[in-house]
C-alpha cells in the first residue's frame, strides 16, 4: 500500500486543474498549494468547484487535467484507497452497521495498523467520545456523529485531512464549540487541513490561509486579515463581509492616490490599495469603517466624505446598529455604528453625511455586474 | 416485503411508547377481521392437517379405510421410506437459492445502484425482470424442456464437444431440476435485493474507499452488510417455495423419478394414491423443517445487527 504512516501533514499542489461533467465545467484552471501544516479554507458560494476540488483531491473524482501532488508525489492516477488523505464528509457517512469504535478502527484495520482497536479508543478519547465507543452512529447526536467523523479520520493520521463542510449541520453554538476543538486539534496535530465551506465567518475564524472560490476559479487567496481588509474583487468584497460599492472615473491623481467622481462626490483612495489607477473603477469601504454625521463636517484630506443623505433603515443588532443612508444620485450606503453609551442618531429620515478615511478605502479590479445606469453611480450592500 | 418483518428481528428493544389502556378494545376490534381470516385459513386447516397425519389405517374390508386415531408411526415410515426425497428437497432448494443469489445480486446491484443515473434504463430492467410473471410458470418451464429436449442443437451440441456423453441427456437430470428451480425464483430474489441495494447509500462506500479499503474490501465490509436484509428476505422467499415445489422436478417437467423432491411425493399421495395420512404427515415435516431452518437462518444471519 502506497500510504505509511506519517505523524506530520504534507503539502498539496494541484497544477493546472480541470474538470469537466457532462453539460458544464466544474473547475476551469486551478492551480493551488498548500504548504505542510497549514489550516487552508476553501471558501465559496454552493456550485463554486469547491467540493468538486475536495473531491478530487481524495480521488473520489478524476481531473479531466492537470496534476494532484501530495508531499511532492504525484498522486492523480492513484485510487482514491491508495492515497494518504482522509475526508471528514459533510454526511459524515460512518458505517452504520458498525459500533462508533468499529468506525473509528476501519481505517487502521484496513492498513493492518498494530493494535488498532486501542489507537481507535485514543482517538475517540481526543474528541471526548471514548464512553460512546460502543454505540451506533445512529444512537448519537449530530454534534456527537460530527465528531466520530473526525476521529475516524484523524485516527489514521493522514498528510492531509479533507473537511468538507463538517460543521454545516451543526448548530450555531455547536458549531462555534467544534471550530474551536478543530483548530485546536489541527494545532495539536500537526496535519495539513483542507477546509471547504460557505461560511465566510468559520473560514476567517479558523484557517491560516483562506481562498476564495467564483465559477471554478480562485479569486483570491491570502490570510483572513489581508482578504478581508484589501479585497481585489467585487465577489470577494461581497461574500466576505459587507462593501459598500461605489464607481466612477479616474478623475484626479497623484503620486500616492488617485480620486474618481461619484456623481460629483470626490472619493479617494490610495494607490496600493487599489487593483486599476485608470478609467472606471469600483470604489470600496466596508460599513464598520464608514461614519455619519448629522452636520457637515470638516474633515482633512484624509477623509473621503459623501452626503447628505436620508436615514432610510435603522436595524439593531445589539452589539452594533445598522443603518442604511439613501444618498441622492449614488444610492444606499450602510453604516455600522457600534452601540457604546451614546447612540449616534435613531430616528429615521435624520440627514446626515457619509465620511470614512481614505486609507479604509479599497479600489477593485472589476466593476459590480448589475450597474443599470451609467450615469448614476451605485453603491450596494451585500451580505 | 413478506420477509422483511424478519430480517428486523431483535429490533423491537425499544418499541414504541405503551398503548394506553383505553386503546385496547378498539385495537382488538380492528384485529378482529384479520385474526378470523387466521382462524377460518390457517389455524383450521392446520389442525386438520396435524389430525389427518395422524390417521390410522384399516384395510380390513379390503380397501383402507382411514380413521381419526394417534398414529405417531406414521411419520416414522414417511421419514424411512422418503428420507432421499426430503433431503433432495432441502438440498435442491440450497442449491438453486445459492444459484439465484449469484446471478440476482450483481443485476439487483447493477440496477438498483448502477443504473441510477439513467432512470429509464433502470424501470425498463425492472421490467424485464418482472416480465416472465405475465406467461404462466408452467408454460415457461415447458418451454425450457423443449429447449433442452434430447433432441434440441443444445445437446447435440454439448454432445459434440464431448460435455455429455453420446447417451446422456438434460431432462430428467438434477441439473436439469436445479436449473429451473433457479430461473423460476429468480425473481423473488432480484428483487428484494433490489429495494435494498436501491437505498445503498454511495457515499458509505466513498467513505470507505477513503479509509484505504480496496473495491473489494469496500464489497465485503460495507455493500455485503448494508445489503443484508435484501439478502436475508430474497434467500427467504425463493427457499421456502423451492423445497417445496413438485413443478420441476415433476416427470412431465425438466425431472424424473429420480428427481422427484418432496412436493411430488405430497402430490402423488394426495392425489393419485390417496394415502392422506402419507400425505399430511409429510407436508407436516416440511413446513416443521422449513420453520426450523429458517429460525436458524434469521438468528444466525444475525440481522438484529442490522440498522
Amino acid at each position: 500500500m502506497a500510504t505509511e504512516f506519517v505523524a506530520r501533514g504534507a503539502d498539496l499542489e494541484l497544477k493546472g486543474i480541470r474538470k469537466e461533467f457532462p453539460g458544464f465545467t466544474a473547475i476551469e484552471n486551478l492551480d493551488l498549494h498548500i504548504p505542510a501544516g497549514e489550516f487552508f479554507a476553501l471558501l465559496g458560494p454552493s456550485g463554486c468547484g469547491k467540493t468538486t476540488t475536495l473531491r478530487l483531491v481524495a480521488g473520489l473524482e478524476q481531473p479531466t487535467q492537470g496534476k494532484i501532488l501530495i508531499g511532492g508525489k504525484d498522486v492523480t492516477n492513484t485510487k482514491a484507497h491508495e492515497r494518504p488523505v482522509n475526508t471528514v464528509f459533510q454526511s459524515y457517512a460512518l458505517f452504520p452497521h458498525m459500533s462508533v469504535l468499529e468506525n473509528v478502527a476501519f481505517g487502521l484495520k484496513q492498513r493492518k495498523v498494530e493494535d488498532p482497536m486501542t489507537k481507535a479508543q485514543a482517538s475517540l478519547d481526543l474528541v471526548e467520545l471514548g464512553h460512546l465507543a460502543l454505540r451506533r452512529p445512529a444512537q448519537l447526536s449530530g454534534g456527537q456523529q460530527q465528531r466520530v467523523a473526525l476521529a475516524r479520520a484523524l485516527v489514521n493520521r493522514p498528510s492531509l485531512l479533507l473537511l468538507d463542510e463538517p460543521l454545516g449541520a451543526l448548530d450555531l453554538k455547536l458549531r462555534r464549540q467544534m471550530q474551536i476543538e478543530l483548530k485546536a486539534i489541527q494545532m495539536e496535530v500537526g496535519l495539513t487541513f483542507l477546509h471547504v465551506t460557505h461560511d465566510q465567518e468559520e473560514a476567517m475564524d479558523m484557517a491560516d490561509t483562506v481562498a476564495v472560490m467564483n465559477k471554478g476559479r480562485i479569486e483570491q487567496m491570502g490570510s483572513p486579515e489581508k482578504l478581508y481588509d484589501r479585497p481585489k474583487t467585487v465577489f470577494v468584497s461581497k461574500f466576505l463581509g459587507q462593501s459598500n460599492l461605489f464607481v466612477g472615473k479616474v478623475e484626479e491623481e497623484n503620486a500616492s492616490s488617485i480620486s474618481i467622481n461619484v456623481a460629483g462626490n470626490k472619493i479617494t483612495v490610495p494607490k496600493d490599495r487599489a487593483e486599476k489607477h485608470k478609467g472606471k473603477i469600483a470604489v470600496g469601504v466596508r460599513p464598520e469603517k464608514a461614519f455619519f454625521h448629522e452636520e457637515k463636517p470638516k474633515l482633512g484630506a484624509g477623509h473621503n466624505l459623501i452626503g447628505p443623505g436620508e436615514i432610510i433603515d435603522i436595524r439593531f443588532t445589539g452589539v452594533s446598529n445598522q443603518y442604511l443612508i439613501e444618498i441622492p444620485n449614488v444610492g444606499n450606503v450602510t453604516v455600522f455604528a457600534q452601540n457604546i453609551g451614546k447612540s449616534p442618531v435613531t430616528e429615521l429620515g435624520a440627514k446626515v453625511w457619509v465620511s470614512w478615511k481614505v486609507e479604509h478605502a479599497f479600489g477593485l479590479s472589476d466593476l459590480p455586474t448589475n450597474t443599470g445606469d451609467e450615469t448614476i453611480t451605485q453603491s450596494i450592500t451585500v451580505q | 416485503m413478506a420477509f422483511a418483518a424478519f430480517s428486523h428481528g431483535g429490533g423491537g428493544k425499544k418499541s414504541a411508547a405503551p398503548v394506553s389502556k383505553g386503546n385496547g378494545k378498539v385495537a382488538l376490534l380492528l384485529l378482529l377481521p384479520g385474526l378470523l381470516y387466521l382462524a377460518v385459513f390457517f389455524i383450521a386447516p392446520l389442525i386438520s392437517l396435524v389430525a389427518t397425519s395422524l390417521q390410522t389405517m384399516d384395510i380390513s374390508s379390503g380397501f383402507p379405510v382411514y380413521s381419526y386415531g394417534f398414529q405417531v408411526s406414521n411419520y416414522v415410515d414417511v421419514v424411512t421410506q422418503y428420507g432421499p426425497q426430503i433431503f433432495r428437497s432441502f438440498f435442491y432448494a440450497l442449491l438453486a437459492t445459492v444459484a439465484a443469489l449469484i446471478i440476482s445480486y450483481p443485476l439487483a446491484y447493477f440496477i438498483g445502484v448502477k443504473a441510477r443515473r439513467w432512470p429509464l434504463l433502470q424501470g425498463l430492467m425492472l421490467t424485464l425482470v418482472i416480465a416472465p410473471f405475465f406467461i404462466s410458470f408452467l408454460l415457461r418451464t415447458f418451454a425450457w424442456k423443449q429447449i433442452f429436449s434430447n433432441e434440441s442443437w443444445i445437446v447435440g451440441l454439448l454432445q459434440q464437444i464431448g460435455l455429455l456423453a453420446p447417451d446422456q441427456y438434460l431432462v430428467g437430470t438434477p441439473f436439469m431440476v436445479i436449473f429451473g428451480l433457479t430461473y423460476n425464483f429468480i425473481p423473488f430474489m432480484t428483487l428484494p435485493l433490489y429495494t435494498t441495494l436501491e437505498r445503498l447509500d454511495v457515499r458509505y462506500l466513498e467513505a470507505g474507499a477513503d479509509l484505504y479499503a480496496s473495491p473489494r474490501k469496500t464489497f465485503t465490509k460495507i455493500t455485503l452488510p448494508l445489503s443484508m436484509p435484501g439478502i436475508v428476505s430474497g434467500t427467504l422467499l425463493t427457499f421456502i417455495p423451492i423445497a417445496g415445489d413438485y413443478v420441476n422436478a415433476s416427470g412431465l417437467f425438466l425431472g424424473s423419478t429420480e428427481t422427484s423432491m418432496l412436493g411430488n411425493v405430497v402430490e402423488s399421495k394426495f392425489l393419485k394414491s390417496y394415502e392422506y395420512p402419507t400425505a399430511s404427515a409429510l407436508s407436516v415435516i416440511l413446513m416443521g423443517a422449513i420453520l426450523f431452518l429458517v429460525t436458524l437462518y434469521v438468528r444466525k444471519s444475525g440481522t438484529d445487527d442490522l440498522l
